[in-house]
């Protein structure tokens, strides 16, 4: 009977099911820095347009640029040109030096609070993950911290101080610290429970070796990703901070700068605000991709979901 | 549940006092004398020694942290420098634009972003999902004013279908506050928006693959009601986590989006002060936003036991 059922003619109307396709595909596998951004093409793509920025920052002087503060009353609000690639503004300073000048602002500003804010997250999270004690009081500070919004915690402070580059760095830092330090506590309290640190604590390592050797490096990945959203932000909230008169000094070209001065005009001459404005969302979006990219890359579980 | 409640108040209480006792501190942890920063470079040494006595900083540190503390408790936030206004009378002359602007950027954004995140969810690796979180990524990337200097350039100066400035109290009739504040409330929530539309297409994806909703889908339940009504409910608690945290986002956009679009509100206030090194008025802005943050993540604390009664603490 069973045989018979397996041999039997098919009916009209039904086909044989074509061969289902081999889905094991064979594994590329790729080294090297190449390699990692060739399977990553977010951060490749992230990465290079970063570079470039980098290097407008620091070539600057050199990219057909004149004096970005050099005042010309003569030659006041002229629109993109030949001449004046970018315009000038509405005294006479070439819009064009000012943008590539004003790259030099966002990145020092983006770097800095990113390694300050992730070194001294990474040193608080670490103490209040390992030290009971020190724990529910940092926690409860950074609780109180964070129920600041960052940018008016760093408009009060800059308030209290005079305008400069570097106490825009000190100023978004702190306002930064806190997001860090609960990231880092998280993680530390979950590795803390990997049966390798009661290994590591059976075999009577003592507890500065186990941070050392165990902890901090499984926190290096998370802390990377980190660390790119803190520079996208910093960057974000510099800009915000010039651009309502609480940041970098007037006399330094910064993109917020920029735009604030563009404002009063912007209706009849967009360009001074729209040139900033995109210099300063491309190299956020590059920040932003190349943090998504090594997330995606350092943690494919978080890939799949975000 | 009464008992939750209260408890989770009473918790509240200890952080407005650390938030209080930091904005108070910042006049100490800043670097070189607050005082001679706020008379500003022309100022007299006599100009100097008037602010710090106006400041109360010529008193001992808690003999002022007590008298500050007694005042607010008393909603005394204290004397404008320039003005000499009380702060909180020029708050609360400055608040019902803000307000407006943030609970229009509110409702807009929960509006738009959900059904954005439940739809990328759903249609997850389709091309609809990839443009929902392609937009995602370079909302994120686009400051505030960056998103409000083109809307306004765009539907304001060029299709001339929104006033390009400008705010009409609520008093005066519905339409014309929202044609004044719909564009202020898009460029607002665009950070937000990709912000939650991302939250909740990761929370989606994970209740998705649950077995209740294979059981959903086996007795016969329609698309709709299988994803706005059996999974939203069950993804919403880190959704409404993340309003209530992106709260703070909208609170930093409104001072910068007020100044795009020239709304007479805090934000205006802050700028104006910062200007004028008016300290108080700085202080009591932030006071006030800080603990008008806390009360919004109390609120979404409580509205867990409602969303999941599996939660208390």
């Amino acid at each position: 009977m069973s045989v018979s059922a397996t041999t039997a003619v098919i009916p009209p109307g039904l086909a044989i099911a074509k061969a289902l396709p081999d889905l094991m595909l064979p594994v590329k596998v790729r080294r090297g820095v190449l390699g990692f951004l060739r399977n990553n093409p977010t951060v490749a793509i992230g990465g290079t347009l970063l570079l470039v920025l980098v290097l407008i920052g620091i070539f600057a002087p050199y990219l057909w640029t004149v004096d970005p503060t050099a005042l010309a009353p003569a030659r006041r609000l002229r629109a993109p040109s030949a001449d004046f690639w970018f315009g000038t503004d509405a005294l006479g300073r070439d819009v064009y030096s000012r943008v590539l000048y004003g790259t030099r602002v966002s990145l020092t500003v983006g770097l800095s609070v990113a390694l300050l804010a992730t070194f001294a997250g990474l040193a608080i999270g670490l103490v209040s993950g390992f030290v009971r004690w020190a724990d529910s009081i940092v926690m409860r500070v950074m609780d109180g911290l964070m129920s600041i919004p960052p940018i008016l915690l760093a408009v009060a402070l800059m308030a209290l101080t005079r305008g400069s580059v570097g106490n825009v760095i000190m100023a978004i830092t702190v306002a930064e610290i806190p997001r860090v330090s609960r990231l880092v506590r998280g993680v530390v309290l979950s590795l803390r429970e990997q049966a390798y640190v009661d290994a590591a604590v059976a075999c009577g390592t003592r507890t500065p070796m186990i941070i050392l050797r165990h902890i901090l490096p499984n926190t290096l990945a998370p802390m990377l990703v980190q660390a790119t959203y803190v520079c996208a932000s910093a960057m974000i909230v510099e800009s915000i901070l010039s651009f309502i008169g609480a940041g970098t000094p007037p006399t330094i070209p910064s993109w917020g700068n920029i735009m604030a001065e563009g404002r009063a005009l912007w209706q009849v001459k967009p360009y001074i605000v729209f040139f900033p404005a995109a210099f300063l969302s491309l190299t956020v979006l590059a920040v932003n991709l190349v943090g998504d990219g090594l997330r995606d890359a350092l943690d494919p579980r978080m890939a799949k979901s975000l | 549940m009464s008992s939750y409640i209260l408890r989770r108040v009473l918790v509240t209480i200890p952080v407005m006092a650390i938030v209080a006792l930091f904005v108070f501190s910042l006049l100490y942890i800043a670097p070189g004398d607050p005082a001679a920063v706020i008379a500003g470079d022309q100022a007299s040494p006599a100009d100097v020694e008037r602010i710090r006595q106006s400041l109360g900083l010529d008193r001992p540190f808690l003999v002022q942290f007590g008298s500050w503390i007694w005042q607010i408790l008393h909603l005394d936030l204290g004397t404008s420098i320039f003005t000499n206004l009380p702060v909180a009378s020029m708050i609360a002359q400055r608040i019902e634009p803000t307000l407006s602007l943030m609970a229009l950027t509110l409702v807009l954004t929960i509006i738009i972003a959900v059904p954005l995140g439940v739809i990328a969810a759903w249609k997850a690796g389709s091309w609809i999902d990839r443009v929902i979180m392609a937009f995602a990524v370079s909302a994120f990337s686009l400051p505030v004013f960056v998103v409000g200097y083109i809307l306004a350039y765009v539907f304001a100066l060029e299709l001339e279908w929104f006033p390009v400035q400008g705010y009409t109290p609520f008093t005066e009739g519905f339409w014309p506050w929202l044609q004044n504040l719909i564009l202020p409330s898009i460029a607002l929530g665009c950070v937000y928006i990709a912000l939650i539309a991302r939250v909740t297409r990761a929370s989606m994806l994970e209740v998705l693959q649950q077995d209740y909703i294979r059981t959903g889908r086996a007795k016969g339940l329609g698309q709709p009601s299988i994803l706005f009504v059996h999974a939203l409910k069950n993804a919403a608690v880190p959704i409404v986590t993340v309003i209530g945290i992106g709260v703070a986002l909208l609170i930093g956009g409104a001072v910068v989006t007020e100044s795009v679009f020239a709304i007479p509100g805090l934000g205006r206030l802050t700028v104006d002060a910062i200007l004028r090194r008016d300290y108080p008025v700085i202080q009591g802005v932030v006071l006030m936003f800080s603990f008008l943050y806390t009360l919004v993540n109390l609120m979404v604390d409580l509205t867990y036991t409602v969303i999941d009664p599996r939660i208390r603490y």
